[in-house]
């Protein structure tokens, strides 16, 4: 998201991720549980909260850097992600916690398979928050000015898109989508903990690469894919090798298609 | 309407503008010529607020906009089109139009401004789904001149319009500034290398040479230079 727009990846994703997942389960305790719309607001909530970290994020770390080499602001990135994870060791504990039950809880038979509710919930917001990302990129003012800005940061300026603004709606839309996929994985792998957002951050960049970055189908089938694999890699004797296939498939990727699945190679002009 | 006195500008170490001034009065069209590197690029940069004058004073309908961010000069309605054109390549051609009106917020005035794009240059309505990259290059002059029309400009500064260009339209391109400015009422300041166009449509002209004003005057008289016509007109 961040890096179709400004060209760098944002290493602090998966640390929001974490943040979006601990709001939910401090928001969780003020609703009740088992609730739909009680889950929805928990979700909404914490995709405000760290929208606003977000913003706050790409305001006081990433600002400054904008004309820096890649290469301070990745170390920036890694500065910010450490910070976040001993700030919540230090405020929440180090020691997991079990996720609240949100959604309420079932199960259904259909055709032959079984279907958790919470596995519904997350098909189902995936989706949703998927087309409501696509069409705000595709179809609205702003999204367009940030594809404008993403091509030509200069012509942008010029027609009148005021850059700070159009920079912080992305990180704040980016780390929104975060917050809600932490809330999602926490539903299922009902605990979380100050670190759990390094792997699920690290499978992300995979999936965004698999599919050829910037591009947000490419992404969401590079996450199916990578989700396929690990999942049947996960059920054979190989299951403890689950993460070195990811990122085996990483270094493939890179190696004979690094522009991704979808991705279409763009020679940068200068 | 626009007044630049004593701008230096400089990249690093090196000084590009070494005091220029200038005065450009309202409804006219003014040129500034001159060679590869007099600075005229890095004259128009900083009047749009995308460089920063190391001294000096730009003021625009009265008042200092030296120090605004670009799209803040530009909602005063003094747009650039900058050099090489810079259009959206990725996006559509109604895209890229749409992004010309960003800072408006009256439908019926972008619809207005629309279909007075669409009178200047036809063309550009024949391809409206198309990627704005693949356009050619006379047509992605005219996309770049026509997103900068969108924005009801008062004040409009072309780099260069005839970079790039085949030669039996750069004289529709020039036409199509005459009439932009005669029909509108758009003060325009045209930056060329094209000399002898610029001096055919331009009121009052500026030449440059390596960061300083050279030589000024009627653009008619300047026509009849001894020494400009030995270095810019071709004898
Ligand atoms: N980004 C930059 N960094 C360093 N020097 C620059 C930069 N841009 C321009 N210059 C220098 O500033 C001087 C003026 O350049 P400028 O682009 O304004 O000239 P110009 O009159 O527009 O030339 P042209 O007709 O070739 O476009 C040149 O000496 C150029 O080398
Ligand atoms: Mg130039």
């Amino acid at each position: 998201m961040v890096y179709g727009v400004l060209r760098f990846i944002n290493f602090v994703h998966g640390d929001v991720f974490m943040v979006g997942a601990y709001v939910g389960y401090y928001v969780g305790r003020l609703v009740p549980h088992h609730s739909l719309w009680g889950g929805l607001a928990v979700l909404a909530a914490a995709m405000i909260v760290c929208a606003a970290l977000g913003m706050l994020i790409e305001r006081l770390a990433y600002r400054r850097l904008r004309s820096s080499p890649t290469l301070n602001v990745l170390i920036t990135a890694i500065g910010v992600s450490l910070l976040l994870e001993n700030l919540s060791q230090y405020l929440c504990g180090a020691t997991p916690r079990s996720f609240p039950e949100l959604f309420p809880v079932a199960t259904y038979h259909v055709g032959g398979v079984f279907v958790s509710s919470n596995q519904l919930v997350v098909i189902g917001v995936t989706l949703l928050l998927l087309f409501a990302l696509r069409y705000i990129v595709l179809r609205t003012k702003l999204g367009t000015a940030m594809r404008a800005l993403s091509l030509n940061p200069q012509a942008a300026a010029l027609v009148g898109i005021d850059i700070n603004f159009v920079i912080s709606f992305t990180f704040a839309l980016g780390s929104a989508l975060a917050a809600a996929g932490g809330i999602l994985y926490a539903l299922n792998y009902p605990s979380i903990d100050p670190l759990m957002g390094v792997m699920p951050g690290l499978k992300a960049f995979v999936a965004a690469i698999l599919g050829g970055i910037g591009n947000i189908p490419g992404a969401a089938l590079g996450g199916l894919l990578l989700g396929t694999v690990e999942t049947f890699v996960g059920g054979s004797q190989w299951s403890t090798y689950k993460d070195a296939i990811a990122f085996a498939i990483l270094i493939i990727i890179l190696l004979f298609r690094p522009a991704g699945l979808l991705g279409r190679f763009t020679v940068e002009k200068v | 309407m626009l007044s630049v006195s004593d701008l230096h500008v400089s990249y690093g170490a090196i000084s590009a503008l070494a005091g220029i001034s200038f005065e450009i009065a309202q409804g006219a069209i003014v040129t500034l010529i001159g060679g590869n590197g007099a600075g005229k690029t890095t004259a128009l940069r900083t009047i749009s607020g995308l460089l920063r004058a190391r001294r000096g004073r730009i003021a625009f309908l009265g008042e200092d906009i030296t120090a605004l961010p670009a799209h803040k000069i530009v909602a005063r309605g003094l747009c650039h089109v900058p050099e090489g054109r810079m259009i959206f390549s990725n996006l559509t051609v109604d895209e890229n139009l749409a992004m010309g009106a960003y800072l408006l917020h009256d439908r019926a005035l972008i619809a207005q401004n629309r279909d007075y794009v669409f009178g200047v240059f036809p063309r550009l309505k024949e391809r409206l789904k198309q990627m704005a990259g693949t356009l050619s290059g006379g047509e992605q002059q005219m996309l770049a001149i026509g997103r900068a029309l969108m924005g009801n400009p008062r004040f409009l500064m072309l780099d260069e319009p005839s970079l790039g260009i085949a030669p039996r339209l750069i004289g529709t391109i020039f036409e199509k500034i005459v009439e932009i400015n005669r029909d509108r009422g758009i003060t325009i300041l045209l930056v060329e290398q094209n000399a002898n166009l610029a001096l055919e449509i331009s009121r009052y002209a500026y030449v440059l040479e390596t960061g300083r004003v050279a030589l000024q005057g009627e653009s008619a008289q300047l026509r009849t230079e001894p020494l400009l016509k030995a270095t810019y007109l071709g004898g």
